[in-house]
This record gives structure tokens, C-alpha cells and sequence, in this order.
């Protein structure tokens, strides 16, 4: 058994190794950054409890093992004030502590809440087709799938939807993922701090093409952002509601595509498109509450996603 | 001190306690106990689908919201029925401790005559609704309503066979202890139903009205 | 629609040569299972003495025969999955190809939870958990056979779906949109609403029967505080069972009546709310997984303190600690999504209320720890599996509490690390305790000893196997590998991938070891016959009866006063006392009608799958008709005579005094 914990830590520190593999543990955002040292700080506390009980258990076993019979020997032993306090004080210390960290660090990452930062962030909207992503840069007026492009250490405004099924929006090298869910808005703030070339992909099953439904993230410098969306620009296709329709039929390993105008409100449309009079409920004087999605009695569901369903 | 498998401890088979010339040792207590916490279970199961309602009851869709379905007079009448139904199985319960055969029959069957005709009365209000458009499909709100509203429903009707069965029960075999255990316990079930009713007409009716 | 409904030749998967080779197979083994027992006139045993029996612990047996039937069909879907994996890298398809491999982790996951694990404890309580409150049956003897049989008719539904038709392809929760009838029109997820619910009732009938019987049949003496801790634990998951199974049922009628009538509850369109579907699944979800860790972890307590030949320490913090596990598993569900936007203060909630229950669990380890001190440890098959749980647990239960970290879990949320995670704690935890129960508890039921050797070699490839196998799942969910995917094209998660497979074979070698295990213990069962009833020295009551025990249990309800009941008889030398004078014992009489309501269910579940309309109402009205018939059937019962418990008890005696000299 000793054995095997040492196997363990080799594994461990093996993986440690591996941070340059483009995981979760070789960040290039502040959000990644932030999310591996939350990893690595919370592994360390919970390791002042776990490898003592590994090493007891092993040390237990073999000093009290039944053929070292000058072993002390007290079959009726079965409680003990001192230690029984002491076995629910320590995991409770550790776990005040963690807990605290957990409630700080949950408030700093909060995926809704903007990066610091004076410049306004570049926003994104996402939307996630069977099996493909869809990105529309609504400031520039342009459109991609499967290939998201940005200036390294903007700060980015993503905000999600799904046409169809649930998928999760998930750039491991920059950070926290997000779940994009059809007639619903998320968002998700991200920052990359150096430029280069990172695997995006759903992480969220939701279907047969699942497993080809990745995207290129690129971070580049300013200048080369402009030159690509002035390349977008020059692309031959645009995106109105019948490219949409054609883009929205499923298919699999999708190329990428480039559109040179989109739609105004394009997402918006998309998301509305299962809103519509999402509800309402008529008071006896016949007016309209027109209602947010996540009404207050809907306690569960503003637990979850907050859609906002403002009329653009 | 231990008297355990010694031949002085009187201890007799509890099963048996007390009933060694019946053929069926009371068991009443046994499965009342477990009636309560089977419908504890069915408590849970209206639960989640109120909690479904709860989220769900704005979503209309553009279809009918509450105030624009719901007749306060009819169902105020239902609800009426149903509680007083609760009333008269209570008198059959009396009647069964009391080993009175004609009275137990008859009140069950004014029990059963209530009961049927609530149900009468739903079956008509779904009808109506689903004739004017205005079905399950509709929207997540009329889908939370039906099935909120129809689930009770079921339950009611699954009550009126149970009633029917043990009205020929109480026919054939009149009131021995078996029967008055299975007695009390539709009694449970159908008091228990009245209970959900109650959180039905003030959740779904009176708020979706006011 | 034609009177079949959508059932039709094409139903049968002609062009999957692996699905046609695996049901040969099951085809040949099954045949030669039938000519065995014709062969052997055993039919009528079977029949008469086991699947109408509502004996419990024939029951328990026949709960772990399915368990462990069940363990194979879902490890052959693991197996595949590893080595489609290890052959799927850079750019090649593998041998599954999506449709097929999406049914399969889809259907490991149901099968590995629903008909798998929840068996194997339900089995294993069945067996012992009337015994150690000296009782002579369940409550409710006929339901507790029902429940057997519903959930025997799930996993038939469920295995009838490889050969008829298909399997949900959504994922083990079936999450909608995913699985409503837009995107998943075919049947597989009609086959898994109808498994998982009627299994689910049968499970929900259990929790009530056995949350009844230890209320209502303690034998006397016998108070809460002193029940066996295997018993306390297990009283926990009943109570988790009938306050989550309901929301189950719940939560699949919804959908149920989404893909059948056209509701709007989860759907994308009319105003549906998936997230409603999430939240009420994993509010059953949740309490499920404390319901096969908890007995687990009163199997291991009974396994240390009995090989340690010492007291349990901490027999209240024990059972307080379990308390506060089922109670605060009820408070955690929303951690399984916390990457769905919910804001900061919610996350951090459930957050911080996951960490909570990391404290208990501590107390429970450090608990087993001071029951080894000062102890006198055998090394034996189930101290081994406690032993390898306590290491293999701890490492999952720290992996836990990281992923209850929102913001570790933003990043770690469905990739490879989650998976290594809950499989490190189910089998780490939950299949190692009933494994070592299996070992425990199995000369008690069935008479005869193990194979000590081959189950060591057992022990030794599951817990070799095991760190092979998920280890490099938690290095790949770090690399940023998601899972559920059919296959990959990164280089650098070939080598963990090959790594994985290989462990996934050492552990099929500690599966295979187990059934030759059985296969060794029954062919020399007449050499290690357990004669005394009393292996281990065993603290509780269920070693003072027989092995196998009596069919009535205790010829006499024992007086309690003590936790280790028998320890504390044996001690004051009143164990195995003859009695001058037995009562005659009341019992149930077997029945058929478990088999008949659960199968007429079961045929209506297979019709509603395929909307087959006459025929679901026929099952419907079937099922009615029996249970009514049952309802008024007298001859139920019968009482065995005094002289016959008599000689029963003699003979055991004997027998243990035969032992002693």
C-alpha cells in the first residue's frame, strides 16, 4: 500500500510536470492563473489531513496487526473524549478555512462579474450550434464559426445562448467555462495575458457530433486583430436569418467560416426566438406584467442562469 | 441479567403477540406505520411537481395565463365537495370502530358519490380547457397546471377504486381487523389527498387569481 | 400506427456486429443456464424456493446474483469505452463509432448506479440488517419481494434495450433538451425512463419496508442507540431513499409526459425550463450517491471492529456523523452545476455546504483509525478492502472537496478529473465496502467459506487496477480533456489514455478472479463448511444464528442490552443456550404475486417504450388484477411448530458444540 502512495505522488507531481501541456494547469489568463492557484492552495490544506490518515491507516495496520501479540491489546476501548474532539476539530479547521477561501474566491471569479478594467471590455456574443460554435463580434459586425479571434489583454465580454441542446463554452488555457442554454443568456468574463493559440471546445455533451465541436481561441496583438477582422470583412458571405437557418442544421467537424456582415440583433433573435411572450401573467385588470424570465417565484431558476430578457 | 435464548425469558414471537388462535396475527400497527411514511414519499412527489409549478406558472407562451382560465365558483364548488367527503369518511371511520356493518357501507358510498363527482367535475374543467385550445401543449404553464391538477386527480380516482374494492370487502367479510386496518388507511390516503387540495386551490386557484 | 406501435423488425440491430456477437453470446450463455437447470431438475427450486420466496435473505442472495450479472454487462461497456479511447487517438475513429459509444456510456453509468450498486447494498442489507436487530422478517415480506422483482424488471428493460430497439444516448442524467423528443426521437430514452422507473419504485418500496422494520421490529431490549452501526447506516439511506426516490419518480413522469403528450416542461419551445429538469434530478441525484456510500461505510465498521477484535470507537460520533452526511446531502445538489451562471453567493453556498460534509466523513476515518488502535488486526479479504477503501477514499474525498471549490470546479467541471473523482469515491468507497461485505457476510448466507487466496488476488488487481485506470484520468482532466468524448486528437493524452486502458484490464482480472472465486468456494463447499455460524467472533446478532441462518431467524427474539449483542452473551456465557420450550413461530408463506405484478409492469414498461397501446394497458390491468388478487388471499401465513423449530435448534447446537471441542 505504501507502494501505491508513493505511485500517487509520482502521478501527481508528473501531472504537475505536464503544466506546459496546454491543461488547466499552464494558464494564460488571469482567470486560469487565479483558478490554478485556488487548485494548487486548496490541494496543499486538504493534504495536512489526508497524508496523515493515509500514513495512520498504513501505520495502524501493520503496528496493531494481530500476529505482534506484545502489542498493547485493549478490546474494550471505544471512546475517548480528548480524541474524538480533536478528530472533528481538525477537519472542521481545515474546512473553516477552505470555506473561507471558497467564499472569496467564488465572489472574485464569478463569471458574470467584469475583469477590472478601465477600457470597456470587447464583447462577444457565442452561440452554440449543433455541432458548431458561432461567434458574432457585434461592435465589428462580423461573424465566424469555429475560430475566435482577439487582441491579447482585452478584456472579453462573452455572452452565451444555445440554438439547441446544452453545451458548455470552455477555453481550459484561459480559464472558467460556462453552459450555453437555448432561450437563455450567460456570460462569462475572460482576459488572455500573452498572445497565442489555445484549443476552445464544448464540455458539455449534447449529441453525436459532440466530440468534433471544438474552436481555435487566438489571441494576437491589436494590430493583427484588425488585420483579421478586416479579413473577415472581406469574406464573401454575410449572415442574415436563411444563412442562420442553413448554418443552425446540424452537421458534424465543421469548417471554419468567416462572414463578412451580420444581421443586427442576430443573437438576440436567436435567443428570443423560445421567448416569445416567454411569459406573462395578466392580473384580473387585464395589463401585462411583462416579467423578467427569472421571475421571484421561480426560485430555483434565478438560482441558476439570470437570462435577462430586456427588448433590445 | 441476559436472559437471551434461555428458556425463562418470556418474550413471546411479538408477531404473535396475544392472537395465538387467529390465523393472522395483528399486524395493523406495522402497516399503518408504513402507510404514513409511504404517503410521506407521495407528499415529496407532490412537492416536486408543485416546485415544477412554481417555476413554471408564468411561462404561458403567449397562451392563457391563470386569471384568464380559472372559474373561482366551480372550483370553490369542487373544493367543497371534496372537504365535506373528507367529513363523511371520517363518520364510516366512526362507524367501523364501532363494528357497525349498513353504516360503514353507507357512508363509504356517500364518500364515493362526493368523490366521483369532484372527479366528474375535473375531468369536465380539463375538457372545457382542452377543447378551447388551450391543452397541456399550450404552454409551461398549462403543461405545470394539467399535471399538477391531474396527478391529484389520479390520486383521487386510484381513492374511489381502493373505495370500491373495500366496499365489497366490507360486503362480503364485513369488519374484521384486517378490514378496518385497510379502512383507516385509505382513510389516511384520502385525508392526506384533501390536505394536497388545500395547497392546490390556494397555490394554483386563489393566487393565480389574485 | 400499426398494433404494434413503433416496434418493427428493423428494431433488432442487424448491422452492429458487436452488439449481434454480444447477444449471441448472451444467447449461448443463457441457453446453457436453461439446460443446466433442466438438466439438474432445478426449475422448480428455483421457483418454489427462490423467486417466490420472500424469505430476505434469499432475497439479499438474490439481489447480489443480479448485482453481480449486472457488474459484468456494465464493465464490459467500461472496457470498451477504455479501449475505443486507447484506439481513437490522433485522428483515428476507433472501433465504436458515436451512435453505438454514446448508448454505451449512457448505459454504464444507469447500469453501474441503478442496477449495479443499488442491488449489491440492497442485497447485502436484505441479508443482514433483519438479523442484526433480531427480527424475524422485514415488515412487509411480500413487498420487500416485489421491490426485488420491480427492480429486476428495470434491469431487464434496460439489457432488452441492446437487442430491441436502443439506448438513451444523453448521458447517464439525461439531461434535456438533449433528451426530449427533438433530439432524441428514437426509443433509448423511453428505455431508460421505463428502467430507471419502475426500478425506482421498487427501490422506494424498499426504503419504506425497511425504514418500517426498524422501527417497528427491533427485537425488545433492543433501543435506537444500540442498533449495529451496519444497521444504522442503512437505516440513513432508507430515510435518503424515500425522501429523494419520490423527486425521481417526479422528475422522470415530467419528462415522461414531455416526450409522450407533448407537455412543455424541459423542453426549449411552449416555455419548458431544462434547468428545472437539472435541479430536481440532482436533488434525487445527489442523495443517491450517500445512499451507496453510507451502508459502505457501516460495512467497513463492522469489518474493523470485528477483524480488530475490539469495540467499534466512537459508536455515537458514528452515527451522528452519518446523520449529518444524509442530512447535508440534501443541501449540495446545486454543485453539480455550478457552472450553469448562478451567481456568486449561491455557488459559494453549496459550495462551502459540500466542504461541510468532508468534516463527518473525517470523523468517520479517524473513527475506523481508533477502532484499529490498540487492536489485534487480522488481515483478511474484507479488512484488505477497508484498508485499500480507507487509502483509496481519502484521495477521492480530497479530489471531492476541490471540485466543491466553484472556482476549481469552473475549470475541472466535466472533464476527466470529475470522473476520476466519482469513480475513486463509488468504487473506492461504496464497491470496495460492498465487496468486503460480499466476503463478510458471505459464509453467513450461504454456509460455506470463500476462497481466501483468490480473493486477496481479487482485492490485489481491483486496487492495482484501479489507481491504473483513474489516476491518469485525474492528469488528463488537468491536461483539459472532457469527457464523453467518442474520440481525440491531442498527443499529449495518449500516453494517460493507453495508461487507463490498462489498468481498466487489471481490473477485469480482479473482476474474472472473483467469479472463480465463487466458482472454487462452491466446488468445495463440503470442506469449508461454516458449522459453528460463527466465523470471525462476530459482535452482532447475525452471528448467532446458523449458517446459512434459520429460516425463521431466531427461534426466540433475543434480549438486548449492548451494542455487540453477541459479543456481550458470549461474554456472560448465555450465548448458544438450549431453550426447554419454543413457541410456534409465525412466518409469511411464499408467493407469486411479486413475479406477476412486477413482470405484468415490466411488460407494460416495454410497451410504453415502444407505444405499443393495447398492450401497456393490458400489463396495467394485469398488474391491478394480481395485486388485487393478492390483496385477498388468506393463505399468506402459517405458523411453524415448536417441535420442528426444536430439532432445527438442536442441530445447530450441536454443531457449535461440535466446533468448540
Amino acid at each position: 500500500m505504501l507502494l501505491r502512495s508513493w505511485k500517487l505522488l509520482a502521478l501527481l507531481g508528473a501531472c504537475l510536470l505536464l503544466a506546459s501541456c496546454g491543461g488547466i494547469l499552464d494558464p494564460k489568463g488571469q482567470v486560469a492563473s487565479h483558478e490554478k492557484t485556488l487548485i494548487l492552495v486548496a490541494t496543499g490544506l486538504m493534504l495536512i489531513v489526508v497524508l496523515p490518515v493515509i500514513f495512520m491507516t498504513i501505520y495502524f495496520a501493520w503496528r496493531y496487526r494481530a500476529s505482534r501479540s506484545n502489542e498493547v491489546y485493549d478490546p474494550k476501548w471505544s471512546r475517548s473524549h480528548a480524541i474524538e474532539a480533536v478528530i472533528w476539530l481538525i477537519p472542521l479547521v481545515i474546512i473553516l478555512v477552505l470555506g473561507t477561501i471558497t467564499w472569496r474566491s467564488t465572489h472574485v471569479l464569478d463569471p458574470y462579474k467584469p475583469l477590472d478594467d478601465e477600457q470597456p471590455p470587447l464583447v462577444i456574443e457565442v452561440v452554440s450550434l449543433n455541432w458548431k460554435w458561432l461567434f458574432i463580434y457585434p461592435e465589428q459586425g462580423i461573424a465566424t464559426v469555429n475560430e475566435l479571434v482577439f487582441p491579447a489583454h482585452q478584456h472579453l465580454q462573452f455572452k452565451l445562448t444555445s440554438e439547441s441542446t446544452m453545451n458548455s463554452f470552455f477555453i481550459p488555457q484561459l480559464g472558467s467555462q460556462i453552459y450555453c442554454m437555448a432561450g437563455m443568456e450567460t456570460k462569462l468574463h475572460l482576459v488572455a495575458d500573452e498572445p497565442g493559440e489555445f484549443q476552445g471546445f464544448s464540455a458539455n455533451y449534447s449529441g453525436a457530433g459532440f466530440s468534433g465541436m471544438k474552436f481555435i481561441a487566438m489571441a494576437t496583438s491589436p494590430e493583427a486583430f484588425a488585420d483579421w477582422v478586416d479579413e473577415v470583412k472581406s469574406a464573401p458571405n454575410s449572415l442574415g436569418q436563411r444563412q442562420y437557418q442553413q448554418l443552425a442544421e446540424p452537421s458534424e467537424a465543421h469548417a471554419i467560416e468567416y462572414f463578412a456582415q451580420v444581421e443586427k440583433g442576430l443573437f438576440q433573435q436567436v435567443m428570443h426566438k423560445y421567448m416569445k411572450n416567454y411569459n406573462s401573467w395578466k392580473s384580473k385588470s387585464g395589463d401585462h406584467a411583462q416579467g423578467q424570465h427569472s421571475s421571484p417565484h421561480a426560485a430555483h431558476q434565478s438560482g441558476s442562469a439570470s437570462a435577462s430578457a430586456k427588448e433590445s | 441479567m441476559n436472559t437471551m435464548n434461555t428458556a425463562i425469558a418470556g418474550v413471546p414471537p411479538h408477531m404473535a403477540q396475544g392472537d395465538h388462535g387467529d390465523e393472522h396475527p395483528d399486524s395493523s400497527n406495522i402497516t399503518t406505520f408504513g402507510f404514513w411514511i409511504y404517503l410521506m414519499t407521495d407528499c415529496l412527489l407532490f412537492a416536486s411537481v408543485f416546485a415544477t409549478y412554481a417555476v413554471l406558472f408564468m411561462n404561458t407562451a403567449g397562451g392563457p395565463s391563470g386569471p384568464d382560465i380559472f372559474e373561482l365558483p366551480y372550483v370553490a364548488v369542487e373544493t367543497a365537495t371534496l372537504l365535506v367527503s373528507s367529513i363523511t369518511y371520517g363518520f364510516a371511520m366512526i362507524a367501523a370502530h364501532q363494528q357497525k356493518r349498513s353504516q360503514v357501507l353507507g357512508w363509504l358510498m356517500v364518500t364515493f358519490a362526493l368523490g366521483a363527482i369532484f372527479i366528474a367535475m375535473e375531468v369536465n374543467e380539463f375538457h372545457h380547457l382542452i377543447s378551447e385550445g388551450y391543452g397541456p401543449s399550450r404552454s409551461a404553464f398549462l403543461s405545470s397546471f394539467f399535471a399538477l391538477v391531474g396527478m391529484r386527480g389520479l390520486h383521487v380516482t386510484a381513492g374511489l377504486v381502493w373505495m370500491v374494492v373495500l366496499l365489497l370487502e366490507v360486503t362480503k367479510k364485513g369488519l374484521p381487523k384486517r378490514t378496518v386496518t385497510r379502512l383507516s388507511c385509505l382513510s389516511l390516503f384520502w385525508h392526506f389527498l384533501d390536505v394536497v387540495w388545500v395547497c392546490v386551490f390556494s397555490v394554483v386557484y386563489l393566487l393565480g387569481v389574485l | 400506427m400499426s398494433i404494434l406501435g413503433k416496434l418493427s423488425w428493423d428494431a433488432i440491430p442487424y448491422h452492429e456486429p458487436i452488439v449481434m456477437g454480444t447477444l449471441l453470446m448472451v444467447a449461448v450463455v443463457g441457453i446453457a443456464i436453461a439446460v443446466a437447470v433442466t438438466r439438474y431438475r432445478k426449475w422448480g427450486v428455483l421457483w418454489r424456493d427462490w423467486f417466490t420466496s420472500v424469505d430476505h435473505k434469499r432475497l439479499g442472495v438474490m439481489y447480489i446474483v443480479l448485482a453481480l450479472v449486472m457488474l459484468v454487462r456494465g464493465f464490459s461497456d467500461a472496457i470498451m469505452m477504455r479501449t475505443q479511447l486507447a484506439l481513437a487517438t490522433g485522428g483515428a475513429e476507433g472501433y465504436l463509432p458515436p451512435e453505438h459509444y454514446d448508448q454505451i456510456f449512457s448505459a454504464h453509468g444507469v447500469i453501474m448506479i441503478i442496477f449495479m450498486a443499488m442491488p449489491f447494498m440492497i442485497g447485502l442489507m436484505n441479508i443482514v440488517l433483519p438479523l442484526q436487530i433480531g427480527a424475524r422478517d422485514v415488515a412487509f415480506p411480500f413487498l420487500n419481494n416485489l421491490s426485488f422483482w420491480l427492480t429486476a424488471g428495470g434491469a431487464v428493460l434496460i439489457n432488452l434495450s441492446l437487442a430491441v430497439g436502443e439506448f438513451a444516448r444523453t448521458g447517464w442524467m439525461a439531461y434535456p433538451p438533449l433528451s426530449e423528443l427533438t433530439f432524441s426521437p428514437g426509443v433509448g430514452v423511453d428505455y431508460y425512463i421505463w428502467a430507471l422507473q419502475i426500478s425506482g419504485i421498487g427501490t422506494l418500496l424498499t426504503g419504506v419496508n425497511f425504514l418500517v422494520t426498524v422501527i417497528k421490529m427491533r427485537t425488545p431490549g433492543m433501543k435506537l442507540m444500540q442498533m449495529p452501526i451496519f444497521t444504522w447506516t442503512c437505516t440513513w439511506a432508507n430515510i435518503l431513499i424515500v425522501a429523494s426516490f419520490p423527486i425521481l419518480t417526479g422528475v422522470l413522469g415530467l419528462l415522461t409526459l414531455d416526450r409522450y403528450l407533448d407537455f412543455h416542461f424541459f423542453t426549449n419551445d411552449g416555455g419548458g425550463n431544462a434547468m428545472m429538469y437539472i435541479n430536481l434530478f440532482w436533488a434525487w441525484g445527489h442523495p443517491e450517491v450517500y445512499i451507496l456510500i453510507l451502508p459502505a461505510f457501516g460495512i467497513f465498521s463492522e469489518v474493523i471492529s470485528t477483524f480488530t477484535a475490539k469495540r467499534l470507537f466512537g459508536y455515537t460520533s458514528m452515527v451522528w456523523a452519518s446523520g449529518a452526511i444524509a442530512v447535508l446531502g440534501f443541501m449540495v445538489w446545486l454543485h453539480h452545476f455550478f457552472t450553469m451562471g448562478s451567481g456568486a453567493n449561491v455557488n459559494a453556498f453549496f459550495g462551502v455546504m459540500t466542504m461541510v460534509i468532508a468534516v463527518p466523513t473525517g470523523v468517520k476515518l479517524f473513527n475506523w483509525l481508533f477502532t484499529m488502535y490498540r487492536g489485534r488486526l487480522q488481515i483478511t479479504v474484507p479488512v484488505l478492502w477497508t484498508l485499500g477503501f480507507m487509502v483509496t477514499f481519502t484521495i477521492g474525498g480530497m479530489t471531492g472537496v476541490l471540485l466543491a471549490v466553484p472556482g476549481a470546479d469552473f475549470v475541472l467541471h466535466n472533464s476527466l478529473f470529475l470522473i476520476a473523482h466519482f469513480h475513486n469515491t463509488i468504487i473506492g468507497g461504496a464497491v470496495f465496502g460492498y465487496l468486503a461485505g460480499f466476503s463478510f457476510w458471505f459464509s453467513k448466507s450461504m454456509g460455506f467459506h470463500l476462497n481466501e487466496r483468490l480473493g486477496k488476488a481479487s482485492f490485489w488487481c481491483w486496487q492495482v487496477g484501479f489507481y491504473v485506470a483513474f489516476m491518469p484520468l485525474y492528469v488528463l482532466g488537468f491536461l483539459g480533456m472532457t469527457r464523453r468524448l467518442n474520440h481525440t486528437d491531442n498527443p499529449d493524452w495518449n500516453l494517460w489514455l493507453y495508461i487507463a486502458c490498462a489498468g481498466a484490464f487489471i481490473i477485469m482480472i480482479g473482476i474474472v478472479l472473483q467469479f472463480v472465486q465463487l466458482y472454487v468456494a462452491f466446488r468445495d463447499r463440503e470442506k469449508n463448511r461454516d458449522t459453528t455460524g460463527d466465523p470471525w467472533n462476530g459482535h452482532t446478532l447475525e452471528w448467532s444464528t446458523a449458517s446459512p441462518p434459520q429460516f425463521y431467524n431466531f427461534a426466540r427474539l433475543p434480549d438486548v442490552h449492548d451494542i455487540d449483542a453477541f459479543t456481550e452473551a458470549k461474554e456472560q456465557g448465555l450465548a448458544y443456550q438450549q431453550v426447554a420450550e419454543y413457541q410456534p413461530i409465525h412466518m409469511p408463506k411464499n408467493t407469486t404475486a411479486g413475479v406477476l405484478i412486477a413482470g405484468s409492469l415490466t411488460v407494460f414498461g416495454f410497451a410504453a417504450v415502444w407505444h405499443i397501446v393495447w398492450l401497456a394497458v393490458v400489463g396495467l390491468i394485469a398488474a391491478f388484477g394480481f395485486f388485487i388478487h393478492r390483496a385477498y388471499d388468506d393463505d399468506v401465513d402459517y405458523y411453524v411448530q415448536p417441535d420442528q423449530v426444536a430439532e432445527i435448534e438442536s442441530q445447530h447446537l450441536a454443531a457449535v458444540k461440535e466446533a468448540a471441542l
